[in-house]
């Protein structure tokens, strides 16, 4: 199977057609163009899959956003997944007759794990992604007894599941969580680091084996990408599936294609598309 | 020039949006219904869902169906419309399929079920379907059960864990891939392409 290549599109549903955002996640914010656009430019370099990400996470634009999704699938013929704003499985069930191939849920899966069940009995588990905001702790911490404690280049750590876009800890293992979602149905594991979020130093690779390592079904780094070895490590030391990232796309540095032929020459298996 | 008009069956799984899409990006024009219609020029068969699903829709209208197929009209099936050709599924056994070809679909025996993703498939004999398709492209699949063809139909196979699976099947004016097609990028784009024109009466 071939590695996998996700740009992520960071959206702002406040006005009528949704606009892009580019920038550090949560962050500052610089307005990037047309949604469907940007799929499509993406698409066109080889992108496998695209994700719209409602920042704001609001539930009240999901019209909105299957409005994205409608005029995108119009001329992207790639999966398309839609993560934000998800708390229901009619939520799913309209995403999906949008057009959309997956969709994401972060907050509500952990406040309501049943979710997870549900929706992959309704649509089926290859439209289910669990995505997971982890933050990094040392294990040394006193909330780190009884968690899977892993070694990583910053010492024995563990990580715990953050909710509302990485504003709120839960005290939940990230790791025993993964494995939570796939025993409830779960077709992919989107693993977003918040501690290398934003920071281009690179995904946390210890962090991606340790979940790859123990779960069956696909798991998607996230987080910390900008540069092509980064995509490299994720699939080599992190033994991810797939690798999600934005910035290192949407400023321009490298295009889908670059970063493809990078893996290629390095023996990674990648879809090529030429033109 | 007028536009081949070309039935997407629904057969009450949801998305039929992808695929009509891209069978009018391609310059067919897309007719989804839960009826056949004898004056299309091509017929698209979309499964999502369990093959007993599928199957249970297509008996009403099976015998439209097969007087379609008769005509020697294109059909198309994706992914459960390629395995509802076949004799029966693992998946609902109390359920016959329309035997149109001889074989059984079977559940892939694999550590990670479904097979998911972009795996490159290999051409194995020339099709109508993929003509300017090179081998080793990749196409996009979703699917836990796979296609043991008791005949020789398959045109095209994609390996997964180590065994091989069926990836498209043709005979005369039936064609099927397991994969989807909607979904794969301009690889599966000129799949579409190459039906429509079939389905135009393409020479």
């Amino acid at each position: 199977m071939a590695k996998r290549i996700i740009p992520c599109l960071d959206c702002d549903l406040a006005v009528p057609q949704g606009r892009v955002i580019k920038g550090i996640r949560f962050r500052k914010h610089v307005y990037a163009g047309d949604p469907a656009e940007r799929a499509r430019q993406y698409e066109q370099q080889g992108a496998d899959e695209i994700v719209f990400l409602d920042v704001t996470a609001s539930h009240e634009r999901r019209e909105t956003m299957a409005a994205v999704v409608e005029r995108t699938t119009d001329e992207v013929f790639i999966p398309v997944t839609v993560g934000g704003g998800i708390r229901r499985v009619d939520d799913f069930v309209r995403m999906l007759r949008a057009g959309a191939d997956k969709c994401s849920i972060t907050t509500h899966a952990l406040q309501e794990p049943d979710l997870v069940s549900s929706a992959a009995e309704v649509v089926g588990s290859q439209a289910v992604v669990v995505s997971i905001d982890a933050q990094r702790h040392e294990a040394g911490d006193a909330n780190g007894k009884g968690r899977n404690v892993i070694d990583t280049p910053q010492g024995p750590s563990w990580y715990e599941c953050w909710t509302y876009g990485g504003r709120q800890g839960t005290g939940v293992d990230a790791i025993a969580w993964a494995v939570e979602a796939e025993e409830r149905g779960a077709g992919e594991i989107l693993l977003n680091s918040i501690e290398a979020d934003g920071m281009q130093m690179g995904y946390d690779c210890a962090l991606t084996e340790a979940v790859s390592r123990r779960l069956g079904i696909p798991v998607i780094a996230s987080g910390g990408c900008g540069r092509p070895e980064h995509f490299l490590e994720a699939f080599t030391k992190g033994r991810a599936d797939a690798a999600l990232a934005a910035s290192i796309f949407h400023f321009g540095r490298y295009t889908v294609r670059e970063v493809k032929s990078y893996l290629a020459n390095h023996g990674v298996p990648v879809r090529l598309v030429c033109g | 020039m007028e536009l081949p008009e070309i039935g997407v069956l629904d057969c009450g799984s949801g998305n039929l949006r992808s695929i009509s899409k891209a069978v009018s990006h391609e310059g067919g024009l897309p007719r989804i219904s839960t009826r056949m219609d004898p004056d299309w020029s091509g017929l698209v068969l979309p499964g999502v869902g369990a093959f007993g699903h599928v199957m249970r829709a297509v008996r009403s209208f099976q015998n439209d169906l097969l007087a379609f197929l008769h005509e020697g009209k294109p059909f198309l099936g994706i992914c459960l419309g390629l395995q509802v050709l076949f004799e029966s599924s693992e998946e609902s056994p109390e359920e016959p399929g329309l035997g149109l070809a001889k074989g059984k679909v079977a559940r892939i025996s694999a550590a990670k079920v479904p097979h998911m993703g972009w795996n490159s498939v290999q051409v194995t004999r020339e099709s109508p379907l993929f003509e300017g398709i090179e081998t080793g492209e990749h196409f996009y699949f979703v699917h836990s059960y796979a296609a043991n063809p008791r005949e020789d139909v398959v045109v095209a196979t994609c390996e997964y864990e180590g065994q091989g699976i069926v990836a498209a099947v043709w005979r005369d004016n039936v064609h099927a891939c397991q994969f989807h097609p909607e979904k794969s990028g301009r690889a599966g784009l000129r799949i579409i392409s190459n039906f429509v024109g079939l389905s135009r009466g393409d020479p």
